[in-house]
């Protein structure tokens, strides 16, 4: 049966039928969705994307080159602020969102090299702790540099950002195409889902690259990696640069698609819900890092539907479902490890080393 | 000159209640090479059960004096500590040994995120006032004020610190400690029951935690579900910088701590002419942190070293 199974999924028209069945499923979706759900599922599914655009750029940094990082969403932050400062009335600046994308992500890779450069030569626990900390005083500096120079706008955050458009197309507006209703939210869907596509292309063929290839020896061996001729300093330096980019140019998206930023977005449950995304769903996967995305999204938002699921079987509300999501959220965290380690959907490699040896994993998965 | 006695007062007073909470990751770190982030949390929960209790004496009126009720609350607030050290470790630490060094620091970070939000949905996500129970008498000294809350608090930390290095460094438990934080198998293979140890470590580590807690509620008048979190990381920071594994180095990294923070909220806006105010106090603490990991990774009196895989 396995090996029908095998046979199955090598065959061409079978894969061109499942991409094309993905295809169509992705371009339909806002559609699907908000005549099934409603326009706010519309909104979700924008933010799913944008998160599995998190969760990939994070992935370079902790599934490929095996560096915890837990202070990830400073990077998402700076992208944010970045856009905000310079498309909105805070500075009367308003930059278009072509040349502020690339922007955001060059000045979130400078801040990435800024923090890499001197905790590189750190590891494992210590380099989690360092940029937990390094997450923390960007978000520190973000709450209170209002003065006596207001930059940030304190806890208030920054208001009225300019929406994204390119060329005269409006994202924030209601487009009408061969018929078709686009809504401001469909608009940004297909934006997302554009880029979103762009990130995994770039993250696919990072993986299979030399470079790719030397971030998986650093996971596995720092010290054989090094005897092989890989720069370890620079190839780590570039891994964070590169997730940290990632992180800018989703950051930019959000500060378009919200319209608003403020501090309370960046905070160190963001980046540990990210981290838990790669986590979940398969380290160093790239379909396992979508999937752990999509299901930490949707999960805590289905959650809500405990409210009144709670008033129809006690007659009253027991706990808070808003409450309760964090708390289901932990709980699936604990589980998984204890009865995943490996994580929903790992990855192949992963998953013949486990089968063939289970000893064989140890000495590398011990770095990561 | 005035301000520097007081800030180095306060500091002193902060740093204490830093080192309790210190000891309990040092420790755990020590022996299990693990960052055990559920540990702030097990503070805030000594914290809020001791409230509790002392909510329960105060309402119900009964006429017994203001310590005794706060004592009366860490007697419930410790062994439950314990409890939920113990369960901690059993459930989420435990099965996990020998597992890459993710994974347990992922079930670490579920616990903390766990607990955090039982104890939001038990206590409700305001803040509790903690009843003015202790004496605060102040007294003045070179221009500084310190009170009676104050005094105590680093006299008993002192003295819990004391018993504490010497259960580690005279008793036969403190040996099997040492012996398992060395290596654990060729503890084992000696007659040490390694998981028996490990237990110990995170229910002394834990009751350190509920003193701490309490503690610093009462210091600060208020307790709250989230205020594990940041106690707990600045902590940690504290077990670093005095070299974490190291209990003495714990102690020395809390009190510091306390006084580089204290000071430096006090002063930095001297320092920039105002530009930057007391409000980047938690700055300090992971400015501390990245200083020291990037520059003596060993901590101040560790002799480990950070660049371990």
């Amino acid at each position: 049966m396995t090996s029908d199974w095998e046979k199955l999924k090598r065959d061409p028209r079978v894969v061109w039928a499942v991409y094309i069945a993905l295809a169509l499923l992705l371009l339909t979706l806002p559609f699907v969705t908000d005549w099934a759900f409603g326009r706010s599922w519309v909104r979700i599914a924008a933010f799913s994307l944008l998160y599995i655009m998190l969760a990939l750029g994070l992935n370079i940094v902790v599934g490929y080159a095996g560096l915890l990082d837990l202070g990830y969403v400073a990077f998402f932050a700076v992208g944010a602020y970045f856009y905000a400062l310079l498309a909105s009335p805070q500075f009367g600046v308003h930059l278009p969102f072509w040349m502020l994308l690339p922007l955001g992500a060059a000045i979130a890779c400078l801040f990435g090299i800024l923090l890499g450069a001197p905790t590189l030569r750190l590891r494992g626990d210590y380099l989690a702790i360092v940029t937990l900390g390094f997450g923390e005083i960007i978000r520190i500096f973000l709450v209170n540099l209002n003065a006596p120079v207001n930059i940030t706008n304190g806890p208030q955050g920054i208001n009225l950002i300019d929406p994204v458009s390119v060329g005269g197309y409006s994202f924030a507006q209601a487009h009408s195409v061969l018929g078709l209703g686009f809504p401001a939210v469909y608009n940004y869907y297909y934006l997302f889902l554009a880029l979103t596509l762009g990130v995994m292309f770039v993250s696919m063929r990072l993986e299979n690259s030399r470079i790719g290839r030397a971030w998986v020896a650093i996971r596995e061996d720092e010290v054989a990696a090094a005897a092989m001729g890989i720069n370890t300093r620079n190839i780590k330096l570039l891994a964070f640069a590169m997730g940290a980019s990632f992180g800018g140019v989703s950051g930019g998206l959000f500060a378009g698609f919200q319209g608003f930023v403020s501090p309370e977005s960046f905070t160190l449950w963001e980046s540990i819900t990210i981290l838990c995304m790669v986590v979940l769903g398969g380290m160093g996967n790239i379909p396992g890092v979508v999937l752990g995305a999509v299901l930490l999204v949707v999960l805590p938002e289905a959650l809500r539907y405990l409210g009144p699921l709670q008033q129809a079987l006690f007659g009253r509300v027991l706990a808070d479902p808003a409450d309760l999501r964090f708390l289901v959220f932990g709980l699936a965290l604990i589980l998984v490890m204890l009865l995943r380690p490996s994580g929903l959907w790992p990855s192949t490699t992963r998953r013949r080393e486990l089968s063939a040896d289970p000893d064989a994993t140890k000495p590398h998965e011990a770095t990561a | 000159m005035d301000i520097f006695v007081q800030q180095l007062i306060n500091g002193l007073v902060l740093g204490a209640i830093y080192a309790l909470v210190a000891l309990g990751y040092t420790m755990v770190y020590g022996i299990l090479g693990l960052i055990n982030f559920a540990h702030g949390e097990v503070v805030m929960a000594g914290a809020m059960v001791a409230l509790s209790v002392i909510q329960l004496l105060v309402g119900s009126g009964v006429a017994l004096p203001g310590p005794m009720i706060v004592g009366l609350g860490l007697l419930v607030a410790i062994p439950t500590c314990m409890v939920l050290g113990y369960t901690i470790e059993r459930v989420a630490y435990r099965p996990l040994r020998g597992a890459p060094r993710l994974t347990p620091l992922i079930t670490a970070i579920g616990v903390s995120i766990l607990l955090q939000n039982v104890a939001m949905i038990l206590w409700g996500r305001h803040y509790h006032s903690f009843p003015p129970l202790l004496p605060a008498t102040p007294y003045h000294v070179a221009g500084a004020t310190i009170n009676d809350l104050q005094i105590f608090i680093v006299l008993l930390s002192g003295a819990i610190m004391a018993a504490l290095l010497y259960l580690v460094h005279r008793t036969r438990l403190g040996c099997a400690m040492r012996a398992t934080a060395q290596n654990p198998e060729i503890a084992g293979l000696m007659g040490v029951n390694i998981n028996t140890v490990i237990s110990i470590t995170f229910v002394i580590g834990s009751a350190l935690a509920a003193v701490a807690g309490v503690m610093v509620s009462a210091y600060y008048g208020i307790a709250h579900y989230f205020m594990g979190f940041m106690l707990g990381l600045k902590a940690f920071t504290a077990a670093v910088l005095g070299g974490i594994g190291n209990l003495a180095g714990a102690m020395v990294g809390g009190v510091l701590l306390g006084v580089i923070e204290s000071l430096g909220a006090g002063y930095i806006g001297d320092l920039t002419g105002g530009f930057l105010g007391s409000h980047y106090q938690d700055v300090f603490a992971f400015l501390v942190l990245i200083l020291v990991l990037t520059l003596r990774p060993s901590g101040l009196l560790g002799e480990r070293v950070a660049e371990r895989s």
